[in-house]
């Protein structure tokens, strides 16, 4: 019996001839990312001795710049441990910044076929590029840099071939909302996709999907290789590396075939994503405080453009904040490159640096009691990006876009029609 | 051996940002720990004794990387009995030395305030009121040894490849 991709990656990493559903998995870490959160005094423990510092990179992303003492100092303390373990990849505060998933997207820092680890629970975005990518603790991550390994329980994978074309208008949340929808949470299985439609499908489009599977509680969530990842892949990271396809026979705990053509926008009601997805008519009208389009889901210079053309040539409605924060500042800057930064700003959104910022109510938009929001990012838990009465709905960056202007939800291309007062 | 203690009921789903809301990411462990459910059910951290016993139902800490299994932990919570655990919380359990487990039927199996009785021998949980006896999913023996001797830094400290933990950097001057 064949294996599934999850499967063959663990095997290769583990040294296993075969890795099965149920197998707990020793492997060796191809590439552990670590944030500012690791070395925040509550949380960093003193490490005498680094496995490995060319497979270390260093992000900092979810206080940035430091809003606070506390951040600075962990900033500090972890400049110095890049410097004395002679870490090279340093993403820190300035052009190469960016939320972790993203810049360990721009530069292909997750190979095909590869083991990355990062103590944020959406690593699994990384997905996208055919890795074994997942979330773990910090005292994980703790291992891993000493010892060079980890373990995971490896769960059944479940595949999604994807077939048809996205309707003009209709992206990646919309896809997300809908597999959220109708098949709910994977807790302790994995994700897989594929399918004729996946060519159509960008890199952005795809590290969406991959980056929401946490969401899903999914451990893993893969793609399928194809020309369009290797030749990203090849461009910006010099290093060797073997993709993995699934094995023709093997096995899953379910498959299933999603007809991308027969996908509405949808948009999430508050306080979680698992099945509570809605047709966006079902809330259109709701008004709102707050629009936010930013996070590792959803900072991408697809959802950037996006963004752009919804609000071209309008205003944000009076009383409505629009938040947009690119994924990284490389991104930021291609945005403004192409006019889209520009285009936002005219219509009265506030750019931000690049950062976790709002997603998580770190900081840089973080929501008072009783305030509702609409958010094309990654979580919509109850209290995640402030206060615990506060509402968050979730939809993509053109329903998010629109609805900022017409100061309720509503449908891109109806913006105008919003009841704004 | 076994553990045993009293009943605190909870569903499904039940998130990181409950356990460990975002106001508290960055705290000190006690500050973490005060914080437990302040959102879905403020006060609990008050009633809440040594020695209980978590019950709850489908997925059980989803969300993020939060060290919500290490707050309940010093909630005084000896154990975790879910339908299913999510996956990164329950590497934290590991990480922090949190007995988390397994068990299909527990959550219609037991009420709030009931006695619930562990045998991690057998893998069996009891409710010594209706008597109904359930089977636990074990866990592998590597990583239940880590949970039972204080997770995974006592481990490195061992082996000499981390040092103590931090102080308050501000505290220091």
């Amino acid at each position: 019996m064949g294996m599934t991709i999850i499967e063959k990656i663990l095997a290769r990493a583990s040294g296993a001839k075969e890795i099965r559903a149920g197998d707990l998995a020793v492997v060796n870490v191809d590439t552990a990312v670590i944030l500012d959160t690791n070395f925040y005094w509550t949380v960093r423990r003193d490490i005498k001795r680094l496995h490995d510092p060319e497979k270390v990179v260093i992000i900092y992303d979810h206080m940035v710049p430091a809003p606070d003492q506390t951040a600075a100092e962990a900033h500090k303390y972890g400049r110095e441990f890049a410097k004395r373990f002679g870490i090279r990849r340093f993403h820190d505060i300035g052009a190469r910044q960016g939320i972790s998933h993203a810049v360990v997207a721009d530069n292909a820092y997750a190979l095909p076929g590869s083991v990355l680890v990062c103590s944020d629970s959406h690593t699994c975005a990384a997905g996208a590029f055919n890795a074994a990518a997942r979330g773990i603790g910090a005292p994980d991550m703790v291992y891993v840099l000493t010892t060079g390994q980890t373990w995971f329980q490896v769960g059944e994978t479940i595949r999604y071939d994807l077939v048809g074309e996205l309707q003009p208008g209709i992206s990646a949340k919309d896809i997300f909302l809908h597999l959220a929808g109708i098949y709910g949470d994977h807790a302790n299985q994995n994700i897989e996709f594929g399918g004729p439609a996946l060519a159509g499908l960008s890199l952005n489009a795809r590290r969406t999907l991959a980056t929401m599977g946490a969401e899903l509680s999914a451990e893993f969530v893969t793609f399928e290789a194809d020309a369009r990842l290797t030749e990203y892949v090849s461009a910006r990271n010099p290093a060797a590396f073997e993709a993995q396809a699934p094995d023709a026979d093997a096995v899953y705990g379910a498959r299933h075939s999603i007809d991308l053509s027969r996908i509405e926008p949808l948009v999430a009601l508050p306080d979680t994503v698992v099945k509570n997805s809605v047709a966006l008519d079902a809330v259109a009208g709701q008004s709102i405080h707050q629009a936010f389009i930013g996070s590792c889901a959803n900072g991408t210079l697809d959802d950037l453009a996006e963004a752009a053309r919804v609000v071209a040539g309008q205003q944000v409605a009076p009383g409505v904040r629009f938040i947009v924060t690119p994924g990284s500042q490389a991104i930021y800057n291609d945005a403004l490159r192409a006019g889209y930064v520009q285009t936002l700003m005219d219509a009265g959104a506030i750019v931000t640096t690049a950062t976790c910022g709002a997603c998580f109510g770190g900081h840089m938009g973080v929501l008072a009691p009783g305030e509702i929001c609409i958010t094309a990012s990654t979580r919509n838990f109850k209290g995640r990006m402030g206060d615990p009465t506060s509402r968050i709905f979730m939809a993509s960056p053109a329903t998010v876009a629109a609805s900022a202007v017409a100061g309720t939800i509503v449908a891109a291309g109806r913006q105008h029609e919003g009841s704004a007062t | 051996m076994s553990i045993a203690g009293n009943v605190w009921k909870f569903d499904d789903n039940v998130n990181t940002d409950l356990m460990v809301p975002g106001f508290v990411l960055y705290a000190t462990e006690a500050e973490q720990a005060r914080a437990v459910f302040s959102a879905n059910r403020p006060g609990w951290v008050d009633e809440v004794q040594s020695g209980d016993v978590i019950v709850g139902g489908h997925n059980f800490g989803m969300g993020s990387s939060r060290p919500a299994a290490r707050s309940l932990k010093n909630c005084g919570v000896s154990v975790l009995l879910a339908e299913t655990i999510n996956g990164l919380f329950f590497r934290n359990a590991v990480n922090f030395g949190f007995l988390a487990i397994e068990c299909l039927g527990v959550h219609d199996a037991f009420e709030e305030g009931d006695r619930a009785e562990v045998d991690l021998d057998s893998w069996t949980v009891r409710n010594p009121r209706s008597g109904l006896e359930l089977k636990a999913k074990p866990i592998p023996p590597a990583l239940l040894s880590l949970m039972l001797e204080g997770g995974i830094y006592p481990h490195l400290e061992k082996r000499g490849l981390i040092g103590g933990r931090a102080s308050d950097p501000a505290a220091r001057q």
